[in-house]
């Protein structure tokens, strides 16, 4: 067209002027939020794991102290010091949850994905894996503990078939218990994400895929598999974050007896050891952010968004 | 027709794992909220024994030293609080990023970042936030001779300040994706052919996009309260002296060995699904609504 003296590359999508400004206003209650109880707060959590403290108060300053505490005895390669035993165990439930949500995620996204034909069937039966989401999650680990118990009913049903003389003992407050509420809790968060990207998948690919004589698992593998990798990899970064910073579940599943970064650090802010847990929280943010920038590297969520 | 087809080889083992999955979802709930409805002689575990709701009285008359009405309370307040500002947030946040935002990428990524930050660390950051503000407070109050304000404050952390800020730094982000799910299939010849016919932009908003967007408006509204409802970890360090539910029955895993714990589960799991059923409702009632002045 013609060479216009004002080039705003916006024009065919804000003719108003001033919208941008308008914009920025209705934005801005959310930015003031985000950035009064998040972007401010881990600033803080940065600098404070610099700074000294007693049993009163914290003492401004600037100290690699609590960093050094942290990793207290780690030279030592005979025997493993408590931090990295605890990221060792943080990474074991982190890698085992993730194995088992995404390959039991994958599974029920694939076959209401691609099994059930009715629209309408699907989307309740979707619905009706969601809905637990919606339930305290400290009610679906107590929920465990009637059935994995030392007199619950697994132990009732395994001693009256005499499988076994004496209740089984590693049911309950083991790493198997923290492992099966993790799974409990978070495999939604794994089917959501695929699910969504299944169903954007077109069919005709399949079709295709099938007129080309592939067997079902080369079209499983070679086709389904990679168009689902967006919702592959944002189910696995919510997984892996959540595992990595977990507490609670921990805490109840485990009886209070299993360690993990986030225990540690919420150990220490009770005991006011505000310093020290913030050095915890910097150390825990740099390995989360390390993870996600290898997963985000595979696919582009913006995009697909 | 792809429809008569033959069902695939994979589809029977696919539908047992399917179902237990549900199983595996739905077994352990169902099982305490029978347990909760048990006679006065019931335990932990099974045999059921007897039938009535006298662990829901128990629970009515407090558990151990904690005040379970209080606490409920605390977390119905907070959860309305968090579902009003999530709203008006993320549909104003939504609106925002339909136009061209400078620096809009930034706020997303900052808004994703927060979603899947550990919440411990989030925690942690606005209890330190507050804590090093009550310290500013207090050398403020010192300095310029309030004595008596100094004597009468204690803290700044609370429901409505640092516990509010922290929930709001986990439902935000689910209210500002699906304000982006619902504009992304929104076509603005509606808010056009109002303007021609002379629409100030507020009336555009209004009497337009508000009723057509109004169903995902009430779900935002929904994950709003439920997730702030049932949030322990943003929470936790976030909240100064007072506890909400979710906070309470955690402490109480480790020492009420009662059903009375089962019938507190049973209690906020109802709470979540009223909320969800009248969401529903009401995005049923809205739709309907929609297709009667559509038809008329």
């Amino acid at each position: 067209m013609s060479s216009t003296a004002a080039p705003p590359p916006s024009a065919n999508a804000s003719p108003a002027p001033g919208r941008s400004l308008s914009a920025w206003w209705q934005a801005t209650p959310l930015t003031v939020v985000f950035a009064l109880f998040f972007l401010i707060p881990l600033a803080l959590i940065l600098m404070v794991s610099f700074w000294d403290f007693n049993e009163y108060e914290l003492l401004p300053g600037f100290t690699f102290k609590n960093y050094i505490s942290v990793f207290d005895g780690c030279s030592n390669m005979a025997d493993m010091c408590t931090t990295l035993r605890t990221y060792l165990s943080t990474f074991k439930f982190c890698l085992l949850v993730w194995l088992i949500t995404l390959v039991i995620g994958f599974a029920v996204s694939y076959f209401l994905a691609f099994h059930v034909r009715s629209s309408g069937v699907q989307t309740l039966l979707f619905v009706l894996c969601t809905i637990p989401f919606w339930t305290s999650n400290v009610i679906r680990m107590i929920s465990w503990v009637p059935l994995l118990g030392r007199n619950g009913l697994v132990n009732q049903t395994l001693m009256e078939m005499h499988l076994v003389d004496a209740p089984v003992e590693w049911l309950l407050f083991s790493d198997f218990s923290v492992t099966l509420a993790f799974v409990h809790l978070y495999t939604m968060f794994m089917i959501v994400p695929i699910f969504n990207s299944m169903m954007r998948i077109d069919r005709s690919l399949l079709e295709a895929a099938n007129d080309s004589g592939a067997s079902g698992w080369q079209t499983l593998w070679n086709v389904i598999v990679p168009l689902s990798r967006t919702g592959i990899i944002i189910g696995s970064i919510f997984v892996i974050t959540i595992v990595m910073g977990d507490f609670v579940t921990i805490g109840v599943m485990g009886g209070q007896q299993i360690a993990s970064i986030g225990k540690i650090i919420q150990v220490q802010t009770s005991y006011l050891q505000f310093p020290l847990a913030a050095a915890n929280a910097v150390i825990l943010l740099a390995i989360v952010l390390m993870i996600i920038y290898g997963l985000t590297r595979l696919v582009d969520i913006r995009k697909e968004l | 027709m792809s429809l008569r087809e033959k069902r695939a080889a994979s589809f029977w083992p696919l539908a047992l794992v399917f179902s237990l999955f549900v199983l595996f979802m739905y077994g352990p709930m169902l099982v305490i909220f029978i347990l909760s409805f048990q006679g006065p002689e019931g335990g932990l575990t099974f045999p059921v024994r007897g039938l009535s709701l006298h662990w829901f009285y128990k629970l009515a008359e407090g558990l151990g030293v904690v005040d379970i009405g209080a606490a409920l309370r605390r977390s119905l307040g907070l959860g309305l609080a968090v579902m009003a500002c999530t709203v008006v947030l993320s549909v104003l946040a939504g609106l925002a990023f339909r136009k061209k935002l400078k620096g809009g990428n930034a706020l997303f990524f900052i808004v994703v970042a927060s979603l899947i930050m550990p919440s411990i660390i989030v925690s942690l950051g606005i209890g330190l936030e507050f804590r090093l503000l009550d310290t500013g407070i207090k050398a403020a109050l010192g300095a310029f001779g309030m004595d008596s304000a100094l004597e009468g404050f204690g803290t700044s952390l609370g429901l409505f300040t640092s516990a509010l800020g922290a929930h709001l730094t986990w439902t935000l982000p689910f209210g500002l994706l699906i304000m982006f799910a619902v504009f992304n299939r929104f076509s603005p010849s509606y808010e056009e052919a109002a303007r021609d016919l002379g629409a100030t932009p507020w009336q555009g908003f209004r009497h337009v996009v508000l009723p057509l967007i109004a169903p995902s408006v009430v779900g935002i509204g929904m994950f709003g309260f439920t997730l702030s409802w049932d949030e322990i970890a943003r929470t936790s360090q976030a909240i100064g002296d007072v506890n909400t539910l979710p906070l309470e029955l955690q402490g109480l895993t480790s020492t009420v060995t009662t059903p009375s714990i089962y019938a507190l589960g049973t209690v906020t799991t109802i709470v979540s699904f009223v909320v969800m059923g009248l969401t529903l409702a009401l995005v049923w009632l809205l739709g309907r609504g929609r297709k009667g002045r559509a038809s008329a």
